[in-house]
């Protein structure tokens, strides 16, 4: 492709300027948080006298420590199960075909569009009903039932789309339904699985609704929700509240950095397929 | 980002189509033996996802609809009210303003990230093939993957009144139109709009670009002959080519804006006023705080019917498209 000097520079340019204007934000947050606790610095300045200490402080106050275990709990006791779930579910509509599939199939995915705020309401008498209220539970159980439409969803379209003579192949050798799909579809299904892993462990980690409404205590929630909290309590400690987010930042920064691939990839494959 | 619904690939659906005949006259075979065991085995495969949907999603969307008829500040006994609460929701000039406030956030969230994304997407993808493009794709990526919460406290520091926004127009000499952007009830709803925009461009940039560079390079080719200028196959070939995905960048933003949550509560709460009050927001002070639950859920049954009435018609245009 012929490309006129101009336009070349005209548009490096324009791009420039916007990943200046996705970075900046992070930059001022960065240097705010070097400044000594309680000072009002102004947009991005280097402080005179930069307070690494101030990181120190932060983890301390917000107790990072648990609130890392508090996430790592969530996401490893929601995506596991949600995954396991969903594969079963899909593979006995896209591939088995039992009877009332296709009914199936539309009951979860009427629940693709529905915002959360549409039943935290209800949620949150039915936490205090089973006693799980201001607990774990009362994330992990309702995002597990959260995630199954899109779940259920992205796993059938894998399973539908394969071709049957695996299975029957399988078949006629005798091999048992849970056989047939624990020794040969899961394995098949390897990457569509892990694609979903992903996408459902960026959600529960930045889970903010049912976190802020379910549970009182910031160190039984997700990353986001503690966020939140530490928002509440310090949002007056300026600098002590920025080195607060970027220490909760972090640990999704280094993630995103490290699988961005995969992560793009599956973040957007999530919202094409859904 | 929220699980939100995007359109059905249609290059998928073309190769099910094909695939589907061969596998019926296969699956036949076996079919013959056993057919109510498998039905059964089968189905308890999808009990288990099912439990937990109903348990968690589908029973309390029931109840909402339930508590949505009653008076009930969830502690006491409640009063059927009939379709009360639904006439409050659309008549007290708070709640009106609730949903107006969405829509407008619609343009934030959806219009500007989309179009924006778009005209970002083409110029990567013509002036930026090398390390410069693929930099660019993280970067703007960046804001996606972080909570909404982070996002809408960095941005509540840059928006306040000796933030990064007004060191910058002190800087380019507009010092007289600093303010405290989210908290001046003529500025904090498009103050509010552009952490939406700067979260979501990044997303329909990339996925935009990822269809754009499916595109056959012939076309171009052929289109440069024929002496279409820049603008001409941007608007011929570039955007027809990714309708379907320009679909799905709406679909997932309109659901984003309508069910707007995290970013509001933490960067205005509603505030000023009822200036960047939303849905999500309002069903959660009335529920939470004011301890109307039925007026609470009545806004949500609303904002569940929106969501769906806006979508639906998105869905449909883009699919139709995509065959």
């Amino acid at each position: 492709m012929r490309i006129a000097r101009t336009e070349l520079y005209a548009g490096r340019a324009l791009l420039l300027a916007l990943m200046a204007i996705t970075t900046l934000p992070f930059l001022s947050i960065f240097t705010t948080a070097l400044y000594p606790s309680g000072a009002a610095p102004v947009g991005i300045s280097w402080p005179a006298d930069p307070q690494w200490g101030n990181f120190v402080d932060a983890f301390r106050v917000a107790n990072m420590g648990a609130l890392l275990f508090s996430s790592l709990f969530i996401v490893i006791a929601v995506v596991p199960v949600s995954l396991v779930l969903s594969t079963m579910a899909g593979f006995a509509i896209g591939l088995l075909r039992i009877p009332g599939a296709r009914w199936l199939l539309l009951l979860f995915v009427f629940g693709l569009t529905l915002p959360f705020e549409g039943i935290i309401t209800p949620l949150y008498f039915l936490a205090r009903q089973m006693g799980i209220l201001n607990t774990r539970f009362a994330i992990v159980l309702p995002l597990i039932g959260l995630y199954m439409p899109f779940a259920v969803f992205w796993m059938r379209a894998h399973f539908v789309n394969l071709p049957a003579d695996v299975s029957e192949a399988a078949r006629v050798d005798g091999a048992s339904t849970w056989d047939l799909f624990w020794r040969i579809h899961v394995p098949l299904a390897r990457a569509p699985i892990a694609s979903l892993g992903i996408l459902m462990s960026v959600w529960a980690w930045n889970q903010f609704l049912l976190a802020l409404v379910l549970v009182e205590d910031p160190t039984q929630r997700t990353m986001a929700g503690a966020l939140g909290a530490f928002q509440g309590h310090y949002a007056t400690d300026i600098p002590l509240l920025c080195a607060g987010t970027v220490l909760i930042l972090l640990p999704t920064l280094i993630v995103f950095v490290v699988f961005q691939r995969q992560v793009i990839s599956a973040l957007l494959q999530g919202s094409v397929k859904g | 980002m929220s699980q939100a619904a995007g359109g059905a690939d249609g290059g998928r659906a073309i190769s099910s189509r094909a695939a589907a005949a061969p596998r019926r006259q296969v699956a036949r075979i076996p079919r013959t033996r056993g057919i109510r065991r498998q039905t059964v085995v089968g189905w308890l495969f999808v009990l288990p996802a099912l439990v937990m949907y109903g348990l968690f999603v589908l029973q309390p969307l029931a109840l909402t609809l339930q508590y949505s008829l009653y008076r009930w500040d969830g502690v006491g006994p409640a009063t059927w009210v009939g379709l009360a609460n639904y006439a409050s929701v659309l008549s007290e000039p708070k709640l009106v303003e609730t949903l107006f406030n969405a829509f407008r956030l619609v343009f934030f969230f959806s219009l500007i990230p989309a179009a924006l994304g778009l005209v970002t997407a083409a110029v990567i993808y013509r002036v930026a093939t090398g390390r410069l493009g693929t930099l660019s794709r993280t970067v703007l990526f960046l804001p996606q993957v972080i909570p909404l919460v982070a996002a809408g406290i960095i941005w509540g520091r840059l928006l306040s009144l000796s933030g990064l926004v007004n060191q910058g127009l002190t800087g380019v000499g507009l010092g007289d139109v600093t303010r405290a952007w989210l908290g001046d009830f003529d500025t904090a709803l498009p103050a509010v709009g552009i952490i939406g925009i700067w979260v979501l461009l990044g997303f329909c940039t990339v996925l935009l670009l990822t269809a754009m560079t499916k595109i056959d390079g012939a076309l171009f080719e052929s289109a440069r002959i024929d002496g279409a200028g820049w603008f001409e196959e941007f608007r011929a070939i570039t955007v027809p080519s990714v309708r379907h995905e320009l679909g799905v960048c709406v679909t997932v933003t309109v659901i984003a804006a309508l069910a707007a949550f995290d970013i509001v509560y933490v960067s205005t709460g509603g505030g000023p006023g009822n200036a960047t009050s939303v849905p999500g927001i309002q069903i959660y002070i009335l529920a939470f705080l004011e301890r109307q639950v039925g007026l609470a859920s009545a806004l949500a049954v609303v904002l569940m019917l929106l969501v769906l009435l806006v979508i639906l018609p998105i869905q449909r245009i883009t699919r139709e498209d995509a065959r």
